[in-house]
């Protein structure tokens, strides 16, 4: 698996701000990063780099081979771009703009109408195609700044909050596209909803202040928590102190936790085991009336703010 | 230059899909008319030529030109669309090129309407049609040289306004360069060859020359090259000021 995208050492600085520090990472063919951060951490910025939009500092970063500085005509050739906002021309209609950003693209004649075409229907845009786009709800803005970086069929996409502003519905059609588009291209998403990284990305980054603090999964990234493979049990009959006793028996329980809620208690294991069937075997044994019970796949706000915050 | 000629016609689709073409036309048409019969005492001179109507051009072209160039960058910048364009695989300096022939078309499109005028001319007497059309050529040229300058400041900033006063107060100083008001501040203690060069940048003066029917090859050079320093000048600030 080719690599993609690389970065080495990138830094960005703005006067004595330094915005982005020393990032080095490279993505492949068919992985979809999701780049997580606080506001203001160094996303945009690393983004608005790898695009060209935005000077570099120090280090370096190539897309398919080609530098982006260097060679930054070829590389933005093979790069789709949704800037944070989704910036859009509001005079223009979709289709006029569409249009135009396919012929800005190179393509010329039934080329531009077939271009155009697809991104449409892939983004649903049949309805509104013909208005003014300073007259489209938000929803619709983001879709058609999707359709302008996709259009071109490129090797890399580099969408900046492609969800924010769209309901859940549209959120869902979204990363169903962002799925389907991912095992010929490498994509770059930033967002701050981490239900999102779980959703569509193959790999999480998490930068904060500038700097990469994680690089992983997101089952990697769940399991950094506390409470990873927990096991939250409710009982509403029965007596908890006693129930309470027979779980400490079991040697992967770690400590058990008294939710505040009546009859509700969360078992944390040892090491992150995995210890439902244990505990569902062991209430069906002692004949617990169990009236609901679910394994914590782990808080990831909880790991986000350790993360970004220890730092 | 495929991409140059794109971004021409995105930008002259723009003028005219908003009510600024229609009214920039309607102005430049009614006042050219009113500076010309009224100040320009078209009839009272009695003298088959457009003297009367080139002559205003400068100081129309003062402040309806910054009108046109204010928004060309400017409002990409405050739209957040600069960041697109800037990232479309295409160098900085075409879509500078781009957006200033649109402009400049732009203004050619309302510089032709005035076609009546010279009609009336012809109707009415015999004038030297050449001294016409190298006016018409004049005209065109320093109106490219005040977009040229306008263009450059609405680069540097998302103010819209701001890139207007800039642009017309800039365009002034070119203007006025050349008359006594300015070269009298000079004179006192500025050497021959500072002042020589204070009046060799004037509009006024080179424009002059050509509607008096005389081509000089260095009034064009001339006008030329202020397209040439500023457009340069324009690309260098878009990319200096990224982000």
């Amino acid at each position: 698996m080719g690599q993609m995208i690389t970065i080495e050492g990138l830094t960005k600085r703005f006067g004595s701000l330094t915005a982005v520090d020393n990032i080095s990472l490279s993505v492949g063919r068919g992985e979809v990063l999701g780049f997580l951060g606080p506001n203001g951490a160094g996303k945009s910025t690393t983004m608005k780099m790898l695009t060209g939009y935005l000077p570099i500092t120090s280090g370096r970063a190539s897309v398919c081979g080609f530098d982006v500085v260097s060679d930054a005509i070829k590389a933005r050739e093979k790069i789709g771009y949704l800037p944070e906002g989704s910036p859009l021309y509001g005079d223009m209609s979709c289709l006029l703009f569409l249009n135009f950003v396919a012929e800005i693209r190179g393509y010329r004649g039934a080329q531009v109408k077939d271009k155009v075409n697809l991104a449409i229907e892939r983004l649903e845009l049949e309805s509104v195609i013909n208005k003014p786009i300073e007259t489209l709800s938000k929803g619709f803005k983001r879709r058609l700044g999707l359709a302008q970086s996709i259009l071109h069929d490129p090797d890399v996409l580099i969408l900046d909050e492609p969800t924010d502003g769209l309901d859940p519905n549209q959120k869902h059609q979204v990363r169903g596209l962002i799925k389907d588009m991912a095992p010929d291209k490498a994509i770059i998403i930033s967002t701050h909803l981490l239900e999102e990284v779980a959703a569509v990305c193959s790999r999480a980054i998490i930068i904060s202040e500038g700097k990469i603090v994680f690089d992983g999964t997101p089952e990697d990234f769940a399991a950094r928590s506390s409470i990873h493979n927990a096991v939250t049990i409710r009982l509403t009959g029965e007596d908890l102190d006693r129930v309470g006793n027979e779980i400490e028996s079991m040697e992967d329980v770690h400590r058990i936790e008294t939710i505040n809620e009546t009859g509700v208690l969360r078992l944390i294991p040892k090491d992150g085991a995995v210890i439902v069937e244990k505990v569902s075997l062991l209430m069906r044994d002692k004949g617990f009336k169990v009236d609901e019970i679910f394994v914590e796949r782990g808080h990831l706000d909880e790991v986000f703010r350790d993360l970004t915050i220890a730092n | 230059m495929g991409s140059t000629w794109v971004i021409i016609k995105r930008e002259l689709a723009a003028y005219f899909s908003t009510p600024l073409a229609y009214v920039f036309i309607v102005i430049f048409l009614s006042l050219s008319g009113a500076l010309t019969f009224f100040m320009g005492a078209f009839f009272e001179r009695g003298q088959a030529d457009m003297n009367s109507f080139f002559s205003f051009h400068p100081w129309l072209y003062l402040f309806l030109i910054p009108a046109v160039s204010m928004r060309l960058w400017a409002e990409e910048r405050k739209s957040g669309t600069i960041e697109l364009l800037l990232t479309f695989p295409m160098p900085t300096w075409q879509i500078v090129i781009g957006k200033f022939f649109a402009a400049w078309i732009f203004i050619a499109i309302a510089l032709f309407l005035t076609f009546p005028l010279w009609i009336t001319v012809n109707w009415l007497g015999e004038p030297d049609n050449g001294v016409v059309i190298a006016s018409y050529i004049g005209s065109l040229v320093m109106a490219g040289s005040y977009l040229a300058i306008g263009s450059c400041i609405s680069a540097a900033t998302k103010n819209q306004v701001i890139a207007f006063i800039l642009a017309a107060v800039l365009c002034f100083l070119f203007l006025m360069s050349g008359v006594e008001l300015v070269q009298a501040f000079f004179q006192p203690w500025a050497p021959v060859f500072v002042l020589d060069a204070i009046q060799s940048m004037s509009f006024l003066i080179h424009f002059n020359g050509i509607i008096r029917g005389v081509i000089d090859l260095r009034d064009v050079i001339y006008f030329g090259s202020i397209i040439g320093v500023f457009l340069y000048a324009n690309s260098a600030v878009i990319d200096l000021t990224r982000g």
